[in-house]
């Protein structure tokens, strides 16, 4: 099914593609030099970018999959536009809309180098350009380019702050992404000495399986799991965080940890679908992932240092797909795909509401450690409710999309026979509610004096708590986004 | 088809949890009419459908979520039923907690939780599928969190950790049950025990295994021994949340999930067949003897009526268990009778506390002279408990002893007998103190903590809802014949389970 009805090129689709795409560079750079003071204006421009994604899905829900090739200066180019990759560029529109929005009431409350600030607006551009390629690519060297521009405009605005640690954190940052680039390069050249080809299509029709596109795949794994703070490669991911500022923080552990993962199930799925013990082994990983991200945030003292490792764990449970996807029926591939992409936007909007949250909450009182929010939900009800509602979906409890995905990935484990990973989600989904309602622990405690509460633009917990709300929403609403999964983006 | 109605009375509390959360604290009087406007809406609504059900129309809505698996919520019989108890009881236990929480702080909190608990509370009862039924369930657990650990003190945050761990990891293992049996049938609608029956006889291994992961998954919540642990201690909470995890919201929910996994999912021949009824009425027997004799070792008042509770609700799952249609009315009807009884208790408790200030038992002396009202209430209450016509819980027992026979476990009424006395034995201390001791003869002040609201015996806000919970036990087995009491209603319930 990999080429579904090839749709004919139609330039409108394709010109407002590479609008969307581009636009965002634009913008960024614009706001280099006039960096934005109030919300409203930035909503009002990024909102037709939303909107355009939103058209262009209508397009694929009606005419299926568009691809293309580009060829700049003799290269030649693929790309093509799915369900998914729709979808993942609809969710990637509305985060930065919204982590945008969230850096301008920020810069209100906290008092930040006007430099920096400016700064932060071209990194943001090219975020969204690298996320933007990676989700449309269908070729390696795309794809490498793309990863590039993301891990560095990540580490850049990871520096953003100017503070030792942050200096400290983000050059580890900067050094592990560009051992995961070096290894991945490696692979790309193993792969195009092989085969010949650098298009996905292309490989997939002549890499034959043996040790050289193995050892390919495992050095591309390795580089990509690296990125993706998969464990046991996850230790660049918590201390970065630390003191990031927010809007990047949640953009960085909604988006831009999943993009290498995103990466890695789209090679995983051409080049070795029937790896069966290689897939077993991610698996594994995944799973140690969900108990030691879990573990770590339950034991973790600061409030942002816990949602950080929060993220370790809660990849853990997109790497179950490659196990009940390779060499499974039919019926239990479909649903470990759809739990899949399921779980990574519910996490993405709820990680991201859920560092917004916990950012307003450390903003508010300037405390970073959990006991010095002691007694807070007297005094911050909204940012502490919104921390609540993301933390819905990060348990997978009911209404929200970590709800509907966990139980397609438990039906698909009961179906699959593999009940290793019904009890890695039981394990995970108690180790979450136990890092979680520590917070509360804490927040309900009535005898505890009362915090200098700085008053927040109302802005940032309203963002924060739509972020979380449409978390919930997805939940009960998944069958618009599924049925455009189900349709296409599989290869 | 009219779904509207169903999702009116949903989004009632629903919207008034929103609205509550958007008012400011201070905003007393408004939150107020929301409470009490949503409640008295909410209560028409299920009191229209209730009208409409009789007259033969059918509510439901549904849309799907995943692929062949939808969110259904419907109106039948049996889940009317527990809706028009819990929006009857929610109407009494907003009145009382208002009167109850003057002037204490985080009222908003407060009621924005309880509404959203009674919408949770109102979707279990209307849910149409086990997947829907799980939605509600859990947001039954997170909703109530707040309201156990609402006082902040260590006591009550350490209880509602363990509330927490109890009860999540209930709802995983519930999960993972409803997941297996849907991936073994299917989607299955409350009613369609075609579905099971049909599955043939190399299943049933694999049945019997599911049902008692799921009753151990509903077990937790409805406190069937040893699962029972949470209970207890979630009597930190303020009255009024005990009176409604009591009667309607958490422990009923349990109980209530156990009845329609028996009634609507397996069927009750399929259940029968299987040979696990007699391990459920075997579980409501060790429950029921248990937790009377754990109450029996209570010293104070709230933890001796909480241990009640864990015996009282087990006579639903006794209900259950009994093969037969008298059992199922018992059991039926003991879901009602219980919940009217326990929140009259339960509030006559959050009385003595707030106007005398007294928890323990051997405080009780003489209460009855200085709160008469409430005192009549407490012994109405207590005498349903016991068994005593004609307040209703007499019924109850009545229906279980003579369904016990007609299943042929006549060793079930040495239990009830045996549960009856325990019952007499911790009750009426309690009622010859209250109306045969003399109080402290020291005079006004002698109470732990006397404090005097409102112009009589206690607050009226207080004092109504309890008056009129009493009153509606006793009238509910006074008029067990006229149309529309519990005993009718359950009867009827009853005849289209076995008639069908």
């Amino acid at each position: 099914m990999s080429v579904s009805s090839a749709a004919s090129l139609s330039t409108e689709v394709v010109l407002l593609l590479w609008l969307t795409l581009l636009v965002p560079a634009l913008l960024g750079a614009l706001a280099w030099c006039f960096p934005p003071r109030r919300m409203l204006p930035v909503l009002l421009i990024g909102a037709p970018l939303v909107l355009a994604t939103l058209w262009l899905l209508h397009r694929v829900s009606v005419s299926g999959e568009f691809q293309g090739t580009w060829s700049p200066g003799g290269l030649l180019l693929h790309w093509r536009l799915n369900g998914l990759a729709g979808l993942l560029l609809l969710l990637t529109q509305l985060l930065l809309l919204a982590s945008a929005s969230y850096a301008v009431g920020h810069r209100q409350t906290f008092a930040v180098a006007e430099r920096a600030y400016a700064g932060f607006w071209p990194l943001l551009g090219g975020l969204a350009v690298a996320l933007g390629l990676i989700w449309v690519a269908d070729d390696l060297l795309t794809l490498y380019a793309a990863l590039e521009l993301m891990g560095l405009c990540a580490v850049g605005m990871m520096l953003l702050p100017g503070k030792q640690e942050a200096l400290v954190a983000g050059m580890r940052y900067l050094l592990y992404a560009l051992v995961g680039s070096l290894a991945w390069l490696l692979g790309v050249a193993l792969l195009l000495g092989a085969s010949g080809r650098l298009d996905m299509a292309g490989l997939a029709a002549n890499a034959a399986p043996g040790p050289v596109t193995g050892i390919a795949m495992a050095l591309l794994a390795a580089g990509l799991l690296l990125k993706a703070a998969v464990f046991p490669l996850h230790g660049w991911l918590a201390p970065v965080h630390v003191s990031a500022w927010t809007p990047v923080s949640a953009l960085h552990g909604a988006l831009v940890v999943k993009a290498s993962f995103f990466i890695l199930m789209q090679l995983w799925q051409r080049l070795v679908a029937d790896a069966v013990a290689a897939a077993w082994l991610l698996g594994l990983l995944g799973s140690l992932a969900v108990l030691w991200g879990g573990l770590q945030a339950w034991r973790a003292d600061a409030l942002k240092q816990m949602v950080a490792w929060s993220t370790v764990g809660q990849l853990g449970y997109l790497m179950l797909a490659f196990p009940l996807l390779a060499g499974t029926s039919a019926a239990v591939a479909s649903l470990a795909w759809q739990a899949t992409w399921l779980q990574l936007a519910g996490h993405a909007l709820a990680k991201a509401a859920m560092f917004m949250a916990a950012g307003n909450l450390v903003l508010a009182t300037g405390e970073r450690h959990l006991s010095g929010l002691a007694g807070i939900s007297r005094q911050l009800p909204l940012s502490l409710m919104t921390f609540g509602i993301a933390a819905v979906t990060l348990m997978g409890l009911p209404p929200s999309a970590g709800f509907t995905a966990k139980w397609l990935l438990l039906q698909a484990a009961i179906l699959a026979g593999q009940w290793l990973w019904v009890a890695v989600l039981v394990a995970g989904t108690l180790l979450t509610a136990a890092y979680v309602f520590r917070v509360f622990r804490f927040a309900f405690a009535e005898d505890a004096p009362h915090h200098d509460v700085r008053v927040l633009p109302a802005g940032l917990d309203l963002i924060a708590l739509l972020l979380a709300l449409s978390a919930l929403a997805l939940g009960l609403g998944a069958e618009w986004p599924l049925a455009l999964l189900r349709e296409g983006g599989r290869p | 088809m009219n779904g509207g109605l169903l999702l009116a009375a949903l989004g009632t509390s629903l919207l008034a949890a929103v609205v509550i959360f958007l008012l400011p604290e201070r905003a007393f009087r408004a939150r107020t009419g929301v409470n009490l406007g949503a409640a008295v809406i909410k209560l028409s609504l299920v009191a229209w459908m209730v009208w409409g059900l009789r007259l033969g129309h059918e509510y439901a809505v549904a849309f799907p979520v995943l692929e062949g698996l939808p969110f259904v919520l419907r109106a039948d019989a049996l889940g009317i039923m527990f809706a028009g108890l819990s929006s009857l009881l929610w109407l009494f236990t907003t009145v009382y907690a208002i009167g109850y929480l003057e002037d204490s702080p985080n009222r908003k909190r407060f009621f924005g939780f309880f509404s959203l608990c009674v919408a949770s509370t109102l979707g279990i009862s209307l849910a149409g599928n086990l997947f829907t039924f799980l939605i509600f369930y859990e947001l039954l657990t997170l909703s109530t969190y707040p309201l156990v650990v609402h006082r902040g003190t260590a006591k009550a945050l350490a209880a509602g950790k363990v509330y927490l761990r109890f009860t999540l990891t209930a709802g995983l293992v519930l999960m993972i049950g409803m997941v297996a049996l849907y991936a073994l049938a299917g989607d299955i609608r409350f009613g369609q025990r075609e579905i099971l029956a049909g599955l043939g006889p190399e299943h049933q291994p694999l049945l019997v295994g599911l049902f008692w992961l799921l009753v151990a998954g509903f077990g937790v919540k409805a406190a069937l021994v040893p699962l029972h642990g949470w209970l207890p201690r979630a009597m930190v909470a303020p009255a009024p949340v005990s009176a409604l995890l009591h009667a309607v919201a958490v422990v009923k929910a349990g109980a209530f999930g156990i009845v329609r996994l028996v009634y609507d999912i397996y069927g009750i021949e399929l259940s029968a067949e299987l040979g696990v009824l007699h391990g459920l009425v075997a579980v409501a027997a060790v429950t029921i003897v248990f937790g009377s004799l754990r109450a029996l070792a209570q010293q104070e008042l709230k933890p001796r009526l909480a241990y009640s509770t864990v015996s009282q609700v087990a006579y639903i799952v006794l209900g259950v268990g009994l093969f037969g249609p008298l059992g199922t009315i018992a059991a039926l009807s003991h879901l009602l009778h219980q919940g009217l009884m326990k929140v009259t208790l339960f509030f006559c408790a959050g009385n003595y506390a707030e106007e005398l200030g007294i928890h323990r038992i051997d405080e009780l002396d003489g209460a009855g002279r200085r709160m008469p009202l409430t005192s009549l209430a407490f012994t109405v209450g207590a005498l349903g408990m016991i068994g005593v016509p004609p307040v209703v819980g007499f019924l109850s027992k009545w229906y279980l002893g003579i369904g016990a026979i007609q299943a042929g476990m006549p060793w079930v009424i040495a239990v009830l007998v045996t549960s009856s006395l325990l019952n007499a034995a911790y009750f009426l201390p309690i009622l010859g103190r209250l109306w045969f001791r003399p109080g402290p003869d020291h005079g006004v002040g002698a109470w732990p903590g006397e404090r005097r609201l409102g112009r009589f015996e206690t607050h009226a806000w207080l004092l109504v809802p309890t008056m009129a919970t009493a009153l509606f036990s006793l009238m509910a087995g006074m008029l067990a014949g006229m149309p529309f009491s519990p005993l009718e209603w359950a009867t009827q319930v009853t005849n289209a389970e076995y008639l069908r």
